[in-house]
């Protein structure tokens, strides 16, 4: 560094968010009183287009060659004035940020203690921005390529869209089929189209699709390398049928010999499939898997004479030697659509979910009054006795959302408006019902949703505010005891038939997820996005991004927009070909390292290694990093013997001088 | 100790889950005590085990580490190096004799707004407790 630092120090009142806990005029007066500052000043938005253009002048008029923004937090618009110093000729990265706002204004109610910690903020960050060094950003190419994760509905349209505009698409799914949990559903709020209708045909347009390699029946083990370069490794699992042989024909299934004798998945277990199965009929791609749990001839070695399977299949498809398959490949983004899991009734032990056969949960209803379900659309009941028709139906809602009990304290969304749907397809199917819907608020907030509510409502069901207590038995009909919170009466209603209004949950199975790209969750257990509001599809991870359910409860066209969205930012790096990868990495000072090697070992992303040098005419092995692979962590500074590997902008030389500063007003 | 004692306290969190974690507490406005000053570093595994005693000679009371729960990582096992640093260090400072009390480290993920205000609370409490440090005070280094 040749030039002497002249540091501009620019305080943020940020309406009056910072400026009510803090006296932003002391602020800047002690700043100006620091060593190398030039200038001080305050204003009321920083961010704003004249707060940009007064730190531009100044860089300009009072050549100023470092800059300090004491307002938000650096996670927030570090990037924006990063941004606004280049435009004025500076090095990006002569930019040291104060958080007085998050950190300080927001947490701290005393004037006094809020305008003292941001002095010593400030004097910190002076402290630091004097000994920042320039550094120039690296351009890599982006392999024109994404991956998503999960093909229900987010993951289908993602898909599409990446695909039609070109780029090639890996599309996993953890299932024999794509289509999710909407082909599980009967029909669709508030505008009763039929679910199956408007999704199978995106389903076989992504099998089809030129640009989309459908993974199915898969799972990513691995995803390395960083935006524009992910390395992913795909577990194809063994199906036991040749996928290029099946036909589809389902003459295995009909005859194996466990024909019908388990629970299926798609049907909610109301539903029988055989060991060799087609999850359901418009499954993509329409090929048979064999369930190594269930069949006979994978779990004890034998199966009659011979696998029946086998023996009718006249493709030759069936294959017991088939062994799971990896594929590897690189992608420029990857989309995370895994969804959720429904709520598990049975942790509401009061309302006997597991006790009695007729209290089942939403998306059983969906099963049951789908034409393609178990029934074939009729609605019937086993009520421990005979199996009926209900006459008598109560839907409760919020079974495991706003409930603090379970430890989901969100709405779940989607609850409300299924309960009107399925209220409104019992009305349907059983016009003399009588049918009440049991709530603690009515939340139909979306597009069409309050008018489709009161059309159920003018359709004689009846809701009744308040959250049933208990579900018991009383002859041959279930007893739901409630309280009228409106009329303040006591009731227990006599029914056939109770539908639990069961939430969505996060996957049980989001931890793998969550290790693979190093994703964080929000405080309802989903995964977490950049920001709540301007960066919803973003994640931590640059260039990994979220769709879906997997990101908090939504309904279909949410998901579909959010899908959309999702797809158009994994484009960005695609459609450029180039990303731009942190200069914030490690290096290495040749001349004092010693070659040990004990940053080699600690890295976690094997981006150092010993290379052999020339030092003063003897050969020796010092660390050299590569800089494409090292993600700027440090954790081989802090456990380097003679502090030679220092991670830029975040070096000993320039936290131990923050460390000093923030000791001196004692 | 004068019945009005502030102890005066430096952090380092880590970018992607405590201090992320620190800046949700600021917009659910949770208030917490104003004696604690943060340093970002990008993981708590960049801590070196110096800073720690640096800070303690340059005028801290206590000293806070805060990162990702273990095996939450943004860097994948960064905190592992960090907790395993740190409690070496924290035998080496009780051993010569500074208070553990001055010394804390925690896990706070990005969505814990609330347990970094308890973390605070209690690493302020305890560093009071334990009252000014003098041990090794040093004369303030001008870099």
């Amino acid at each position: 560094m040749t030039d002497k630092p002249k540091v501009g120090v620019y305080v943020c009142h940020c309406g009056i968010n910072i400026s009510a806990t803090v006296d932003v005029e002391t602020v800047a007066d002690y700043a100006l009183k620091l060593p190398n500052v030039e200038v001080a000043r305050t204003y009321s938005y920083m961010c704003s287009d004249p707060g940009q253009v007064l730190i531009k002048n100044d860089i300009k008029e009072h050549g100023l060659n470092r800059i300090i923004v004491a307002s938000c937090s650096p996670r927030m618009h570090e990037p924006t004035f990063r941004k606004a110093i280049q435009e004025a000729g500076l090095n990006p990265y002569y930019l040291e940020m104060a958080n007085i706002r998050e950190q300080c204004s927001w947490v701290h109610e005393d004037m006094e203690e809020a305008t003292a910690k941001s002095k010593k903020l400030v004097a910190s960050a002076v402290a630091k921005v004097r000994l920042l060094e320039a550094l120039e950003s690296k351009e890599v190419d982006a392999e024109p390529a994404a991956l998503i994760i999960g093909a229900g509905i987010a993951g289908i349209q993602a898909a599409l869209d990446i695909a039609d505009a070109g780029f090639k698409v890996f599309l996993v799914e953890k299932t024999p089929s794509v289509g999710g949990r909407m082909a599980q559903l009967d029909k669709t709020f508030p505008t009763l189209d039929c679910s199956a209708c408007i999704l199978t045909p995106k389903m076989v347009d992504c099998a089809s699709h030129p640009n989309i390699e459908l993974l199915s029946y898969s799972e990513v083990e691995e995803i390395g390398g960083y935006i524009g370069n992910f390395d992913v490794k795909v577990r194809k699992k063994a199906r036991y049928v040749d996928f290029d042989k099946c036909t589809g024909c389902g003459d295995c299934a009909a005859e194996c010999r466990v024909k019908d004798r388990f629970p299926s998945e798609f049907d909610q277990g109301m539903g029988k499939r055989s060991a060799i199965y087609l999850p359901f009929p418009q499954a993509v791609p329409a090929k048979y898997t064999i369930d190594p749990e269930s069949c006979l001839y994978l779990t004890r070695g034998k199966c009659g004479k011979g696998p029946k399977c086998q023996e009718v299949c006249k493709a030759e498809a069936i294959n017991f030697e088939q062994e799971d398959e990896i594929v590897e490949f690189k992608v420029g983004a990857v989309i995370v659509a895994t969804g959720f899991d429904p709520f598990d009734a049975s942790r509401k032990p009061e309302y006997g979910y597991n006790d009695y056969p007729n209290v089942i949960t939403g998306m059983e209803m969906e099963r049951l009054v789908s034409a393609s379900g178990p029934t074939g659309g009729k609605v019937k009941v086993f009520n421990g006795e005979e199996e009926i028709e209900p006459k008598e139906v109560a839907f409760i809602k919020c079974v495991g959302s706003r409930d603090a009990s379970v430890g989901n304290e969100y709405c779940s969304r989607v609850c409300c408006m299924y309960v009107a749907k399925q209220a409104h397809l019992i009305r349907d199917k059983i016009p003399d019902a009588n049918i009440r819907v049991y709530y603690i608020d009515v939340r139909a907030f979306g597009k069409g949703f309050e008018e489709f509510y009161d059309r159920v409502r003018r359709e004689n069901v009846r809701y009744i505010r308040g959250n049933p207590s208990e579900i018991f038995k009383r002859g041959n009909k279930l007893v739901v005891k409630v309280e009228d919170t409106l009329t303040a009466t006591p009731l227990e209603d006599e029914v056939d038939l109770v539908v639990l209004g069961v939430g969505l949950e996060p996957r049980a199975d989001m931890r793998e997820i969550m290790d693979l790209l190093r994703l964080s969750q929000s405080p309802d257990r989903f995964f977490l996005e950049a920001h709540p509001k301007l960066r919803p599809v973003d994640t931590a991870t640059e260039g990994v991004f979220l769709a879906g359910c997997c990101q908090g409860p939504k309904d279909i066209p949410d998901t579909v927009a959010q899908a959309k969205g999702a797809a158009s930012s994994a484009m960005i790096p695609l459609a450029r070909g180039k990303v731009m990868i942190s200069a914030q990495v490690a290096e290495v000072d040749e001349a004092t390292c010693r070659g040990c090697g004990f940053c080699v070992n600690i890295c976690p992303y094997t981006a150092i290694e010993l290379v052999k040098i020339n030092r003063f005419g003897h050969e020796v092995e010092v660390a050299r990093v590569n800089e494409a692979l090292c993600k700027g962590c440090g954790s081989c500074s802090a456990g380097c013997l003679s502090d030679s590997i220092q991670p830029k902008s975040f070096r000993d030389r320039q936290i131990l001088p923050q460390i000093a500063a923030l000791g001196v007003l004692k | 100790m004068s019945e009005n004692y502030e102890p005066n306290i430096v952090a380092f969190l880590c970018n992607w889950c405590s201090y992320a974690g620190a800046d949700l507490a600021g917009t659910s406005r949770v208030h917490y005590p104003a004696n604690i000053q943060v340093i970002r570093v990008m993981c708590s595994g960049r801590v070196n085990p110096l800073y720690v005693m640096n800070a303690l000679q340059q005028g801290a009371d206590g000293v806070l580490i805060s990162g990702c729960h273990p095996g939450d990582c943004h860097y994948m096992e960064g905190n592992f190096y960090a907790r395993r640093r740190m409690g070496m260090l924290k035998d080496l400072m009780e051993f010569v004799g500074v208070d553990p009390k001055r010394f804390h480290m925690s896990w706070v993920s990005a969505s814990e707004g609330h347990k970094w205000k308890e973390v605070v609370e209690k690493t302020v409490e305890e560093a009071r407790e334990a009252g000014p440090f003098e041990g090794f005070r040093r004369r303030q280094i001008d870099w």
